[in-house]
């Protein structure tokens, strides 16, 4: 009976626990499985949410006459989001004030130049001064604009025999950097991007892809074609970027999405660069898999094929996020090329998306625009999100045990977040606790800091034994040769004695 | 004492005695064979010197070996997902190719006045074996007392012992049908042909058989539903 009783109490207090927990779980109305993470072998692990949506910019809500029309761009100067407004050929300028979105105005017209209006305006940029760069693809130029909407300058078709005088300049995407250089993505144009120097003189293109020669190709094509079906393929030639962004140490970010499916796994694709003055990739990546989005996916799916990624943003501490239209999913990395999380997918709720376009950053907060549903979400991070930005900051500002708290706290929401394992560790390590950043560093599967740690655990443990091993290995050594002495003498005694006894 | 204790073994030595003593020779004759392969390879087969228990442990160690390298190696050198690791499937996963491996081997060389028995070759085969069960399982210890960076020794060792198990297993085939080394590496690349065609037929096989089962339950299933 009293075990009965017992028993009962027991599934009672099970029962109130197993409620309690599942209260907390489903409160909060969002799917388990929006956020993500790969861990060492490539699987997916659901995680906390990084992001969550703060609001929907609808046109209606910014009390737009004329609702935005196939948008293509999103760019942020300070506390303004400046919208490109392609289809309306205009260009919105949205302030924010805390929570509060608010038309500032609408450009559609400028000063002191014709064309005054904008014919097809695909990208914006926007310095320091609040001088506008508007790529005003249609009217073939980048036209530069003061905050007053007076005409500075314009940079047009090279006259440069590299540029072909038969193509117009169509100019798509832009960066610009502090010296007022203006890199632009060109339609047309495969030779990497259009450079201007600041007094709109062409000085070159930077950062083409790189033609590959194939040996089997080459074979097959100098013996194996005739010349015409030769002439048709010489359209084979590399492909341009998608989308570039400046950061602020004035090194261009650029997506490609156009790549052999095979080549991703390879780190042949390069789906994010990082280009350099002289057009050099020189992204960091020290994870196991390259940052090409998703690592597996399913072929004859709806939502088939690798990650695509249309644009990209780079945030404090080279963390940088890129938007992937085949899932609309955001992915972020970090300066070292770790996924820091993935979420996001196709469809119609607000957390979702149709087809995204841009991905903008207003401190840690994201706006994604989405060119068919014409509106913009704004994320912002939710505590695990921030804790994860706060540890990696910590650590890169050389606050190495403060950066070890923030990822103890992360733990705490994650336990399957490698990143963290390795922060304590260095952290341990620091603190010449060896053992226990072994532990820590084999757990997220880190070979170089696991050996540096055992080397020095190695060199410890060494030192603290070798009473005992001298010993041992004196004994190994030492306890034969007396066994032998011990039998050559009784042997010699025997002999002497054998001899006695024979005389 | 020690006479005493002699003459004493010397009485009991019983026929299960001996054969204890021909299996415990056999097992050390491999440590003969893995450094002389050539005689000891002939003797194997031709002077008895080994026994197929020996061969079997030779086999059954290698693959504890195998579990052994994959469970307790250090995670800087191997890359294994132990959490999807089945011990009875990655022993399958050695068994039974070695076995076809050998199946196939034989078939072909019978054809080509190959002196080998199935026996033979499957001796043989697991003689050669033993290279890696010895190099393999100190390195296991090593591994642990290693840093990333240290590794050149470490994969140095544990390619000889990969190639040290292919060469003893090309010399053994050789001795085992009395062929040249011209003749072997031809059937070498032949064996690994017929290995292919067996695994061809038993997929077909399978395949066909499982066609078959369905066929014979489909029909049931329509009897019982036109019946009831």
């Amino acid at each position: 009976m009293k075990v009965m009783y017992r028993l009962m109490a027991l599934l009672m207090i099970l029962m109130l626990l197993a409620g309690m927990t599942t209260a907390f779980a489903a409160d909060d109305g969002y799917p388990s499985s929006y956020t993500y993470n790969y861990d060492y072998w490539g699987d997916v692990r659901e995680s906390p949410d990084a992001y969550r949506v703060d609001q929907v910019l609808l046109s209606s809500q910014l009390g737009l006459e004329v609702a935005m029309r196939k948008p293509q761009s999103l760019f942020v100067q300070g506390q303004d989001l400046y919208v490109c407004d392609t289809g309306n050929n205009r260009i919105l300028q949205i302030r924010r004030t805390g929570d509060n979105y608010e038309l500032v105005r609408i450009i559609d017209t400028i000063q002191g130049t014709e064309p005054a209006t904008f014919n097809t305006p695909s990208d914006v940029y926007v310095d320091e001064e609040e001088n506008l760069y508007v790529c005003d693809t249609n009217n073939y130029r980048v036209v530069m604009v003061d905050k007053d909407l007076n005409f500075i300058k314009a940079f047009t078709k090279p006259t440069d025999s590299t540029f072909d005088q038969s193509l117009n300049f169509l100019p798509n995407k832009l960066a610009v950097d502090v010296s007022g250089r203006v890199f632009c993505l060109a339609t047309n144009v495969n030779k990497g991007l259009v450079k201007f120097e600041a007094d709109t003189t062409f000085t070159g293109y930077i950062g083409a892809n790189k033609v590959v020669y194939n040996f089997a190709e080459y074979i097959w094509k100098e013996f194996f074609t005739t010349k015409e079906q030769r002439a048709q393929q010489e359209s084979f030639v590399p492909t341009e970027y998608c989308n570039i962004y400046m950061d602020d140490e004035s090194f261009i970010y650029a997506t490609n999405i156009s790549f052999e499916e095979g080549d991703l796994m390879w780190d042949k694709a390069l789906p994010i660069r990082r280009l350099n003055g002289i057009g050099n990739d020189i992204l960091i990546k020290n994870d196991r898999y390259p940052p090409i989005g998703d690592l597996w996916w399913v072929e004859g799916s709806v939502e088939q094929g690798p990650s695509k990624f249309m644009d990209i943003t780079v945030m404090e501490d080279d963390i940088y996020v890129a938007i992937d239209r085949t899932r609309g999913r955001l992915f972020g990395y970090d300066a070292q090329g770790i996924l820091l999380w993935a979420f996001g997918s196709i469809g119609n709720t607000e957390d979702t998306f149709n087809s995204a376009i841009s991905v903008e950053h207003m401190g840690r907060d994201l706006f994604v625009l989405d060119q068919n549903e014409a509106d913009i979400t704004v994320f912002t991070p939710t505590e695990y999100g921030n804790l994860i930005y706060d540890a990696s900051s910590a650590y890169l500002s050389g606050d190495y045990d403060g950066s070890a708290d923030k990822w103890e706290e992360v733990l705490k929401h994650n336990a399957n977040y490698n990143l963290a394992f390795i922060g304590i560790g260095r952290s341990l390590m620091r603190q010449e606790k060896f053992k226990e950043a072994m532990d820590y560093f084999e757990m997220a599967h880190d070979r170089d800091n696991y050996g540096r740690a055992f080397r020095q655990y190695r060199k410890i443990w060494v030192e603290e034994n070798i009473g005992w091993m001298v010993a041992v290995l004196a004994a190994v050594m030492i306890i034969p040769l007396v066994i032998r002495m011990i039998k050559r003498m009784r042997m010699e005694v025997e002999s002497y004695e054998r001899s006695k006894i024979a005389k | 004492m020690s006479a005493a204790r002699l003459q004493n073994e010397a009485k009991t030595m019983s026929p299960r005695g001996e054969k204890w003593n021909n299996y415990k020779e056999s097992m050390k004759y491999a440590f003969h064979v893995i450094f002389h392969p050539f005689d000891g390879f002939w003797d194997l087969i031709h002077e008895k010197r080994g026994s197929l228990a020996a061969a079997t442990t030779w086999l059954a160690l290698f693959l504890i070996t195998r579990v052994i390298v994959l469970m307790y190696t250090n995670f800087q050198f191997i890359n294994a997902p132990l959490q999807y690791i089945n011990v009875f499937e990655q022993m399958a996963s050695l068994l039974f190719p070695f076995l076809i491996l050998c199946l196939a081997n034989w078939s072909l060389t019978t054809l080509f006045d190959g002196k080998g028995r199935f026996k033979d070759i499957y001796m043989a085969m697991c003689y050669a074996l033993v290279p890696y069960v010895l190099i393999q399982l100190p390195l296991v210890f090593v591994s642990n007392i290693i840093a990333f960076d240290e590794a050149a020794f470490y994969s140095v060792l544990l390619s000889v012992s990969l190639i040290w198990c292919l060469l003893l297993a090309f010399v053994g085939l050789m001795q085992v049908h009395d062929y040249g080394p011209g003749k072997t590496i031809i059937f070498v690349i032949a064996t690994i042909l017929g290995t292919l065609i067996i695994l061809f037929l038993m997929l077909v096989f399978l395949s066909l058989l499982s066609d078959a089962l369905s066929y014979f339950v489909s029909l049931y299933r329509e009897i019982a539903f036109r019946l009831y």
